[in-house]
């Protein structure tokens, strides 16, 4: 039975250590699933229903970042959440403010609507609490690739990774908090009009 | 211009009858004759101290179509270098920013100083008896000047000095300087956006001289409101501190413009930032004593201007100077420096950088409108046929005085006269001009002095 024992037991992988375990197969489709829906959501353009997959005190935050010399990333890469300025450093206010703007039908940067692609991948779950087996709070990390395209021949396209923390609620699962990292450094865009 | 096919450049600006050729804002000779006789020889915005306060601290920033280290020294002068190496030309530092003691360029690994100087060549004895390392220094600008905190150099060593340059624009640049409360200089700088789009930098320049006429394209913002009193009910995407004010627009003979505001005698102060009560009292503050420290002066208010050719700022709020900065006839790479007082309390700092966000560039609420704009009307302005149709620069035609104390060709209402001043100057530097014309000495308006 040594033996048995020995393959089922849980692996840990990465920094975070969450054991592979069914609990978290399990938990992570069930926020692979919320991801997805929040993507059809802002697809089909129901941005007001978007909002309310957000907490009331969502940080929503996208720094600049930053051509630094070997051995300073960890310190000076990316903008800080906090501190002067980024791309994003939100809150549940403003980001209603952009929905609120977009259905105004007269904000010009999305008015004809960009016609905009999300695609999540990578999904693996860094953190949980209070358990896997009582997942309350989870920080789920994954990557993005997002396509928009404008008018007749405006196309952009943004990659990068995405750090959620997702709270559950009495309505399912919310996002607390939302780091996007954009793998650019001048931004090579002219708006960041999507919701990323 | 005998190079170019627009021999004429008459054919081009013709701010008398009030016509723009689209072929300034597409032709690429004609780009490239701005990269050569503009932006090689006017001032341009690289910078600000602090930046680079500290002894060898460098920021990589741009001039023209060119990569330019700006770099403090070992002493604490401030230089500005061209950012290519003098064997090979590639790039010494791909940085933004840092500290460092020498360039090494990646390539050979030349060392050069942080005065720019070469120091080191590797086999120097074996190799390059002989070398005469101060001509291989980094390609310095000819001149570079400190004002009130932020850097501007030229390629021109015959360019006048910097406060020349400015003429009486200067007096609306340091509104946008000067701290909130009336003490000279005091800003520094928390944050650059940098971000590239398909657009003429001219149309980004100009959009800041005054033109207050596009308001309009800012509807969506301006219906939900964004301001500093939004939450308090106020729409708008700013609080119009100026609400009593009498606007003026100014086109000065160097080619700069400004939207700056004259208040009243009794220069009340406009409630603002209701949305936060510590904030609301700080301005208040601030308000009453530049009133006290500047008097009379205090009533002068600023709002936006373009520093020919592509520095723009904006004075109140969201405050700060950008860089339009050329990279092709149809792209932009667009550098906006957020500015704060370097002392302004912890609290006033954190607002105001979430309203900068929320407000400007890329991701900014109302400067997202203005880059559509942008790129549709150069986009449009491609055609075969459509350029043959200049633009139109008639608004406002004559509806200016130069009797007035803040000099100047000064207009009441909303107006191209800005413009129409800023491309008679454009046209002389595509000539050649020489300083005094550049300047408007002599007192001319600028298109009689270009014609
Ligand atoms: S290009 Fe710099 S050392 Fe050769
Ligand atoms: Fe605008």
């Amino acid at each position: 039975m040594a033996a048995v024992l020995e393959t089922n037991a849980p692996s840990p992988t990465g920094s975070a250590g969450l054991h592979r375990t069914d609990a978290y197969y399990r938990l992570r489709a069930d926020i692979e699933e919320f991801l997805y829906s929040e993507a059809e959501l802002l697809d089909e353009r129901r941005f007001r229903d978007w909002l309310t997959l957000l907490t009331d005190d969502i940080s929503y935050f996208m720094p600049i970042r930053r051509n630094v010399k070997f051995g300073q990333h960890g310190e000076r890469e990316n903008t800080r959440t906090g501190i002067g300025i980024s791309w994003f450093d939100e809150d549940k206010w403003t980001l209603t403010k952009r929905v609120d703007q977009i259905l105004t039908g007269v904000h010009f940067a999305e008015e004809p609507l960009s016609r905009v692609c999300h695609m999540v991948s990578n999904v693996q779950i860094k953190k949980v609490l209070p358990s896997l087996d009582d997942p309350r709070e989870v920080e789920a990390r994954c990557r993005f690739l997002i396509y928009q395209n404008r008018v007749e021949y405006e196309t952009y396209t943004f990659v990068g990774k995405r750090t959620d923390v997702l709270r559950m609620t009495d309505d399912g699962w919310k996002i607390a908090r939302r780091e996007i990292i954009l793998d650019q450094n001048v931004l090579l865009a002219k708006n960041l009009s999507v919701f990323f | 211009m005998s190079h170019s096919r627009f021999d004429d450049p008459d054919k081009l600006v013709d701010t008398d009858r009030g016509f723009v050729s689209r072929e300034i804002f597409v032709d690429p000779d004609l780009y490239k004759e701005e990269l050569e006789k503009v932006f090689t020889r006017a001032w341009l915005f690289i910078g600000h101290e602090s930046l680079i306060p500290k002894p060898g601290d460098f920021y990589t920033t741009r001039m023209g179509e060119e990569s330019v280290i700006l770099c403090r020294d070992k002493q604490g002068i401030v230089h500005a270098f061209l950012n290519s190496c003098r064997h090979r030309g590639m790039k010494v530092c791909r940085y933004e920013s840092g500290n460092t003691s020498l360039f090494t360029c990646p390539y050979h690994s030349w060392t050069y100083t942080t005065d720019g100087k070469l120091q080191g060549v590797p086999h120097f004895r074996t190799l390059y008896e002989g070398l005469d390392r101060e001509a291989n220094s980094l390609v310095s600008v000819a001149k570079l000047a400190i004002y009130k905190g932020t850097i501007w150099a030229t390629w021109d060593k015959d360019a006048p000095d910097f406060i020349t340059y400015l003429g009486d624009a200067k007096i609306h640049l340091d509104q946008a300087l000067d701290c909130r409360d009336g003490r000279s200089g005091g800003s520094e700088v928390i944050g650059v956006h940098k971000w590239i789009f398909p657009a003429n930098w001219k149309f980004a320049a100009e959009n800041f001289l005054g033109d207050t006429y596009h308001n309009p394209s800012h509807r969506s913002v301006d219906l939900i409101g964004i301001g500093p009193s939004a939450a308090a009910g106020k729409k708008g995407r700013r609080d119009d501190e100026l609400e009593k004010a009498q606007h003026v627009w100014i086109s000065f003979p160097e080619g700069h413009g400004v939207h700056s505001a004259i208040q009243p005698e009794e220069n009340e102060y406009i409630e603002s930032f209701l949305d936060n009560p510590v904030l609301e009292q700080y301005f208040r503050h601030c308000f009453e004593e530049r009133k006290r420290r500047l008097g009379e002066q205090a009533r002068l208010l600023p709002f936006v201007g373009t520093i020919f050719p592509n520095t723009s700022y904006h004075g109140r709020q969201p405050r700060g100077l950008c860089a339009w900065h050329p990279h092709s006839p149809t792209s932009t790479e667009g550098w906006r420096f957020f500015l704060v007082d370097a002392d302004a309390p912890q609290e006033a700092k954190d607002y105001l950088r979430r309203y900068y966000m929320r407000y400007s560039g890329p991701a900014g609420m109302t400067e997202q409108d203005d880059m559509e704009n942008w790129l549709y009307a150069t986009a449009a302005s491609m055609g075969t046929v459509a350029r043959r149709y200049p633009f139109n620069y008639q608004q406002s035609l004559g509806a200016w005085t130069k009797d007035h104390h803040l000099g100047g060709t000064v207009s009441l209402q909303i107006t191209e006269e800005i413009a129409r001043g800023y491309y008679a100057r454009w046209k002389s530097y595509l000539r050649g001009a020489a300083w005094d014309e550049l300047l408007g000495v002599g007192g001319n308006l600028p298109q009689r002095a270009a014609e």
